[in-house]
């Protein structure tokens, strides 16, 4: 009795821990980011330019880094949900065992490549390619970062994605074609639809990796924060100004405090985010 | 025993079927003709072949790989074998019900919808008229007439067994195939289920596989046994469960193996 006590309250604090954690990073986020509410204010943070270094006036508006990330975060959406969507179904419902066997394991370990070697690709790959393409100077820009990121977010969504098409009951598909239905009727009325909250959850996971992912944006999308919704634009986004900038920032200055503001709003997004997907999750009656 | 003998045309004819998983064989020469409008019980111990043959009827073992058929099946004559054979067509003419409920997870007019949708039995007040009629049929309808956009998996495993019946219906079969269709439900749903049966025949060219002889003995009109993927006995229901003609029947019947 008294080891099973003991047990109980081991696994009660390491479950905690988790909670603990998340509770001081938002207490530290805003322990530092505090007294920039009070001088120079917050209004300095809804303003149309980020000039955190300048000899006449400092300035911090955050809208072209919420641009730069909204606009990148969109477009690699768009071009990754099809796309790994599409490769979902293949692997897991038309694919044969073989394929299936060589396929799995290069999206996986595409999944695993450090996102810093991927923006050396984006940098020598992608950039030139897009440059050419579009007749642009640099090839730095919204798009070829987007592009880069929906290549990060693929494995993440064809891998929980096919897990969960893959987890359909075979009785489901029986039922289907037992009908009169062909395979592609069977996968996209009955397949599809019954691994939809996975599918949704894989989204959302690739989504908060895009907008999460930091090193890659930096490298390859031109690091201009103007505000803007040109996808040939060069922008620079919220993860990349932070990372950027934290190493040379004055320790406890404006611009420092600032920089914890856009943490602030990332983590905001991310939680709103996540709040999202469990709504919806809910909505089918999936969640736990 | 007068032996009345069956004179309306078969519907299906099974005709030297061989089948194979693999290089397994698991049914050997069978050939066996089925009347229309009548229920026919195929029965046997575990792994005698009957579900394997019932789903050589409706072309359902082509989706197992590596599978592989030998002789005819004619259904209304036609060669369901033929490379030509249309088996979207074939599926619709031959409806199947599983052993194990399997409604979508969908609202319960949806998954009676479903079939008549796919195929194009369109037009929103024919498809409400489609759904009434099948969920009737399969005597569902009062008990979900005020619910049909619930989620089918609310239903009761008895309910939803008979909900697949009436998705099988709704495409408008004139064979239905079923599979151990009570043998997950408690005895008051396979109550249910079998009078259903008794309702049905009367439309329907029935086929079911079951392991339990009183069910054989009390729905079917015709019982065929299978043993060790061959076909022991084809006869009418009440001679094979009185006087069977094989010894291999009679141990059976009678419990001494299965």
């Amino acid at each position: 009795m008294r080891m099973d006590k003991f047990m109980r309250l081991l696994l009660i604090s390491t479950a905690s821990i988790s909670i603990l954690i998340v509770a001081l990073i938002f207490l530290f986020l805003g322990k530092e980011a505090f007294p920039f509410a009070l001088e120079p204010g917050l209004g300095k943070l809804f303003d149309s330019r980020w000039v955190p270094v300048s000899f006449q006036e400092e300035r911090y508006g955050i809208y072209p880094l919420v641009a730069g990330s909204s606009l990148v975060t969109l477009l690699a959406m768009l071009i990754s949900i099809p796309l790994s969507i599409i490769g979902a179904i293949y692997i897991s419902e038309v694919a044969q065992s073989i394929e299936r066997e060589i396929l799995k394991p290069f999206i996986e370990i595409l999944a695993s490549i450090p996102s810093v070697v991927l923006g050396f690709f984006g940098l020598v790959v992608l950039a030139p390619l897009v440059k050419n393409i579009f007749g642009l100077s640099s090839g730095l820009n919204a798009l070829t970062a987007a592009l880069l990121l929906a290549l990060m977010a693929l494995p993440t969504i064809i891998t929980i994605s096919e897990d969960a098409l893959a987890s359909v009951p075979q009785s489901f598909k029986q039922a289907s074609l037992a009908l009169g239905a062909s395979e592609l009727q069977t996968i996209f009325k009955v397949t599809v639809p019954a691994a939809l909250p996975g599918i949704i959850a894989a989204i959302m996971l690739g989504i908060g990796r895009v907008i999460g992912e930091t090193m890659a944006v930096l490298m390859v999308s031109g690091n201009s924060a103007i505000i803007s919704f040109y996808p040939l634009d060069s922008i620079r986004t919220m993860t990349a100004t932070i990372a950027a900038e934290m190493g040379e920032v004055p320790f406890g200055s404006h611009h420092y405090q600032a920089l914890f503001w856009i943490g602030i709003v990332l983590l905001f997004a991310t939680f709103v985010l996540n709040i999202l997907s469990r709504l919806v999750l809910k909505k089918y009656g999936m969640a736990q | 025993m007068v032996n009345k003998k069956e004179t309306s045309k078969p519907i299906i004819q099974a005709i030297d079927v061989n089948f194979y998983y693999g290089t397994t064989q698991a049914l050997f020469e069978i050939s066996l003709d089925i009347a229309p409008q009548r229920v026919t019980a195929l029965i046997g111990p575990s792994g005698c072949g009957k579900s394997t043959f019932l789903r050589c009827l409706n072309r359902m073992n082509d989706i197992i790989p590596k599978t592989r058929l030998t002789g005819k099946v004619l259904i209304n004559d036609r060669d369901i074998y033929d490379e030509n054979e249309n088996i979207v067509e074939l599926r619709k003419q031959v409806g199947m019900v599983f052993q194990k409920s399997n409604p979508f997870p969908k609202s319960i007019f949806d998954n009676v919808a479903y079939g008549p949708r796919i195929h194009k039995l369109n037009g929103k007040n024919q498809l409400i008229e489609i759904v009434e009629k099948s969920l009737q049929r399969a005597a569902l309808w009062d008990e979900v007439k005020d619910r049909l956009n619930d989620n089918a998996m609310s239903l009761s495993g008895g309910q939803q067994q008979r909900l697949c019946i009436a998705r099988a219906l709704a495409v408008d079969p004139q064979i239905l195939l079923m599979d151990e269709p009570a043998s997950a439900l408690d005895p008051k749903s396979t109550t249910r289920i079998e009078d259903l049966i008794g309702e049905l025949r009367t439309d329907y060219t029935i086929v079911i596989v079951t392991h339990n002889m009183q069910q054989a003995a009390r729905v079917s009109d015709e019982t065929a046994f299978f043993y060790e993927g061959q076909l022991i006995e084809f006869s009418p229901t009440k001679k094979i469960f009185t006087k069977p003609k094989q010894k291999q029947t009679e141990d059976y019947i009678t419990g001494r193996f299965g």
